[in-house]
Formats: structure tokens, sequence, C-alpha cells
């Protein structure tokens, strides 16, 4: 009973940091209509902020502690959101009104680009990224141990989407957000900068993903460039199960995925962690392409 | 439409060149056979996924998958019916072929059909989750040696092997893309609903490009394997798909000469340019963005094929 317990509590915090970037695919695919491969490698930029940064801000508080550890996310979400709407600018606006194939090379471009551009600056090899989050013991019997730093990353996240949620449901901008989302033509006839809702869009998504990589880290401390592949690949499959498009969806998503893969692992084999996301993707693509949360859309002509 | 006897006459005409020049493999340095016999595995590769990527318009990401299936199944037939000993090499490899091609064409069917109701990212997404699903069940079965590879395949591809199965590939796809039933394959990549109007069923074009693009993809890695004696499932993974991607859109999707081209330069650059080999995958993504902003009909089309085929290609 007690693994289990300790299963569905690594499930959470995993799940939830799948969730945070996942809202960032939805976001984007929402607002532009394509999914932004790059993502996942934005979040991989994201740890390494944090494992440049770590070191340096850590001791202005003397130890692994939790404002300290907000610290270094908040640069590192800043340096993501540059990072993002930097990309947005440069590779994806020209190509706007072009072809969605057009857009989606890009994409897997930036997103090799930053991969192996990131091979080059930070070098191949993994890396021990810095305890940021104080990890220490909270339940601690011989089956069933719960750190405070997954207590930490669970609530982070929740924090994260609460605040997310705010700002697209309660403020102007977030109505904005959602009216450029509806139809970009009228939501621009409305007297809507286009251009500055999506840069806005890139920068929540992109600082999103920024924290999820710390929260990641914390968790799973070996960082490499090529580390945002595949949590990428799978918060999109998040996006996808919950709906594309829908900020609820991508976190029940998000869950579903963490959990799976968790109980996938740790009951099965650790084997198929990294193939059991894609089973569900293609499960949900034949059975229920428009996601759990979405109304299906018939196509135009 | 008008029957054009030029191409298969070059096709009749290259076997022998071919043969001929595979009996001076012998006299030049074995580095740079390698390279020979890789830009026709690259050639295979790529041409058979631009029938998928460029002419049906379906965007995959998972060939490597399909490459690494032909791989195996080829391996594991020369291992078995090469085992007996005494039969001629080609009585061994070509039904390994063939077999390794059957087994990626039987797997493209199982990509195509769901992939039916999918578009563009989806379907990008999807064909590279395929592939790593093969990858990893490659990975956790025993009798084809899970992650340690295999080992000890026969030595069979040669020059002639490579060169003619590339030739037959390449008339193949010119004679379908000039022919009747090729339009319908342009026509589901322009516009899937007029093409479906106009009486062309998107599903048999559809299935039917990921069934052959995934045969020639599996005799690609039939060769590969029996060049290089040894697969491990590593050497299949997503950036493999990746690099025949960039082959693709290079070239110029839709664009046959265009990809072949593509696939020669993309081969030996790298080898040309070993001192700055770290900065290649680098040079490979701003190239695909570059080229996609400025010049999304890809690098070397040169108004081959279908004029209209080449310049609408990126959709």
């Amino acid at each position: 009973m007690s693994e289990f317990f300790q299963q569905v509590i690594n499930g959470v915090s995993l799940g939830s940091i799948y969730a945070l970037i996942a809202l960032g695919y939805t976001m984007i695919y929402g607002v532009l209509g394509f999914i932004n491969f790059a993502h996942g490698d934005v979040f991989m930029v994201g740890a390494f902020v944090g494992y440049y940064l770590g070191p340096l801000i850590m001791p202005l508080t003397g130890e692994a502690t939790i404002p300290a550890g907000l610290a270094v996310m908040l640069a590192a979400m800043i340096v993501c959101s540059a990072l993002g709407v930097t990309i947005e600018k440069i590779a994806y606006r020209p190509l706007r009104s072009r072809p969605k194939l057009t857009i989606l090379i890009t994409a897997i471009g930036v997103s090799l680009f930053l991969e192996y551009g990131g091979q080059l600056v930070f070098g191949p090899d993994p890396k021990l990224f810095p305890e940021l989050i104080p990890s220490a013991a909270i339940i601690d019997s011989s089956d069933l141990v719960i750190n405070t730093n997954s207590i930490i990353v669970i609530t982070t996240a929740l924090a994260l989407m609460l605040i997310l949620r705010f700002i697209v449901f309660g403020t102007r901008m977030g109505t904005a957000i959602r009216a450029v989302a509806f139809n970009h033509q009228t939501a621009g006839l409305m007297g809507i900068n286009i251009d500055r809702v999506i840069s806005l869009t890139f920068v929540l998504g992109s600082s999103l993903a920024a924290a999820a990589a710390i929260l990641y880290a914390s968790v799973y401390p070996s960082i490499n460039p090529l580390m945002g592949i595949f949590p990428g690949l799978k918060a999109f499959i998040a996006a996808v199960l919950g709906g594309i498009g829908n900020l609820t969806g991508a976190a029940i998503g998000g869950m579903i995925i963490g959990l799976t893969e968790t109980f996938v692992t740790g009951y099965i084999s650790p084997a198929f962690r990294d193939a059991i996301a894609f089973g569900i993707l293609i499960l949900i693509l034949l059975f229920r392409p428009s996601g759990i949360l979405r109304r299906h859309e018939t196509e135009k002509v | 439409m008008i029957r054009d006897h030029k191409p298969k006459a070059v096709l009749i005409l290259s076997l022998p060149v071919f043969w001929l020049l595979g009996k001076l493999q012998g006299s030049i340095s074995p580095y740079y056979y390698q390279i020979i016999i890789y830009i026709g595995i690259n050639i295979i590769l790529a041409s058979s996924l631009n029938l998928i990527n460029g002419f049906a318009g379906q965007f995959s990401l998972g060939h490597a998958g399909f490459m690494a299936i032909g791989a195996y199944t080829s391996a594991l037939i020369t291992s078995l019916i090469g085992a007996g000993g005494g039969l001629p090499t080609p009585l061994v490899f070509l039904p390994a072929l063939a077999g390794g091609g059957a087994a990626a064409s039987v797997c493209g069917l199982l990509v195509g059909i769901p992939t039916l109701r999918l578009k563009g990212d989806y379907l990008a997404i999807t064909t590279l989750g395929m592939g790593e699903i093969i990858r990893v069940i490659i990975q956790n079965l025993d009798f084809l040696g899970g992650a340690r590879g295999f080992t000890g395949i026969a030595k069979m591809t040669d020059f002639f092997w490579v060169y003619s199965i590339a030739a037959l590939l390449i008339y193949l796809l010119y004679n379908l893309l000039h022919s009747t039933y090729g339009i319908g394959y342009l026509a589901v990549r322009d516009d899937e609903i007029a093409a479906e109007s106009a009486g062309i069923s998107a599903t048999r074009i559809k299935v039917s490009a990921f069934i052959i693009g995934a045969f020639f993809a599996g005799i690609a890695g039939g060769l590969y394997a029996h060049f290089v004696t040894y697969i491990n499932p590593a050497q299949f993974g997503f950036l493999r798909s990746f690099e025949i991607v960039v082959m693709v859109v290079i070239g110029g999707m839709g664009s046959i000469t265009g990809v072949i081209f593509s696939a020669l330069i993309l081969t030996i650059l790298p080898e040309a340019l070993r001192a700055v080999a770290m900065y290649r995958m680098v040079i490979y993504a701003l190239l695909l963005v570059v080229i996609m902003i400025a010049r999304p009909g890809g690098l070397f089309a040169f108004g081959s094929g279908r004029k209209k085929a080449t310049a609408s290609a990126a959709r």
C-alpha cells in the first residue's frame, strides 16, 4: 500500500511538471495553431540558466532555501521569456501566413538549433544541477519516503497554474489572448494588437517551461542539452490528451501522463518509460482525437 | 499521357554500368568506398521519404523506425538462411532485403491507417512516436540482441546492390510522378478535400505512400545492416529520422533530383568538413529555418519534375 502511495506522490510531482510544460504548448497552439516544437528546448535552456545562476544567487541566502530557489526560478523565467519571444519574432512571425507545414519544419529547425547549439555552448555531457530547493525527508520510513522537494514541486506548480488561470480569465490581457485564439482577424478589428498578444503568449508559455525546468532539475538533477526532448514530447502529448487549446485539459493531461509513466516504470518495466506516452498518444488520436475536454471541430472547406 | 521510354532506357543502361563500376570497388580506398555506399543508402532513404513527405504531403518523422525494421528483419533472415551456407549471395540477400522491405511496409500500413485521421503536426508527432516505440520494442527483444545490438551480420552490400536499388526507386518515383495515379498524390497534398471531391481516394493515396515509402526505407535498412555488419537500436533513433527529413527539405519536397542532390551533398559535406563536425547539426538546423523562410521549395529544386509540385510542396 505504501509503495502505491509512493508512486502516487512521484507521479503527481512529475505530472505537475508535465502540466506546466503542456500549458505552454496548449497556449501557443491556441493562439497560433501550431506545435512549438522548440518548447521542450526552451525548457532545457531554463534548466541551464538555473545551473549557471544557482551558484551565484544561492550564497546570498547562505543555503538552499525556498526564497533563493524562487529567485533562481524567476531569473530562469525571465531569460526563457526573452528566448521564446525572440524565437517567435525571428522564426515564426515571417511565416505566419504561410502553410502549416512550413512553420512545422521551421519549429523543428529551431528545436534542433537549440539542442545542438546547447551542446556547443554548454557541452554535451550531463551536468549535476545544484540543490536549489531544500530537500529533506518529511516522512522517511522503510518503504515510504516523502521529500520536501516533491511537496514544493507540487505546490509551486499548482500556484503557477492558478496564477496563469487568473491571467487568462481574469485580466484584460487574458481576454485579449482568448480573443486572438478565437479569431485573429476579428480580434484585430476590435483593436487588439495581435503581435503583442502573441509575444505575450510566448512570454507566459516560456516562463512556465522555465519554472518547470527548475522544478524538474531539482527532482532529476542530471541535466544535458538534449534533456528537453522527451519531457517536451510528453508534455505535448499531455496537451493533446487534455484537448489542445484547453488550459484545464493540459493540466489534467499532464497529471495522467505523469501518473501513468510512474506506474508503468514502477510496476511493469522502466524500459517502456519513454514509449508509454506515445502509446497513449496513438490511442487518444484513434479514439478521441479532440482530447478529453474539447469539442470536435469539423474542417471547413 | 504520352508514354516516355527514356527513363526506362536510362534505368536499363545504368544497371550494367553500375555492375562494371562495382568491379572497381577494390581499387579505391575503403574510406571513400564507405562514403559512396552511404550516399547511395541515403539517396534511397531520402527519396522514399520524399514520396511520403513531398509527394503525398504526409509529414512523417518516423523513417528511421522503418529503416530499423528492415535492417533487423533482413539481418535475421540472412543469419537464418545464411547459416546453412553454400547459397550464392543473391539468393540469400534478395529474399532478405525483400523480407526487410515487406516487414517495414506492413509497419508502414499500421502507421498509415491511424494517420488517415491526422494532419500536419499531429501526424509528425505520431510518426515520431511510432519510430520511438519501434526502437524501444527492438531494445527489449532478446533474440535481436536487445540494447547490445545484432552482431555478425554477413557483409553482402556492395556498390551494385545499393545503386541498382536506388536507380530502381528513382525510376519508380519518376514514373509515378508522371502517371495519372501519381497526380493523385500531388492532389491530396495540395488540397485533400478538393482531391476527394474529384474522386481521388485520399485514404488509398496516403496509405500507399506509407507502404511504398516504408518498403524502400526497409530495404535501405537492410543494405545498411549488411554493410556495417553490426546494428543496434540506438542507430535508429529519431535523430536519424530528422537527418533524413533535413535531406528531403533541403533538397526540395516533391523534387526527385533535388532530394538526390541534397542526399549526395549532405553525406559528403560532413566528411569533407571534419574539422567543424560539431557544428554540423547546428548548421543543418539553421539551414532548415532559413530555407523555410527564404526558399520553401528547397535549395536544389531546379524545376525538376512538375514545376508546380515544388513550388507548392511546402504546404
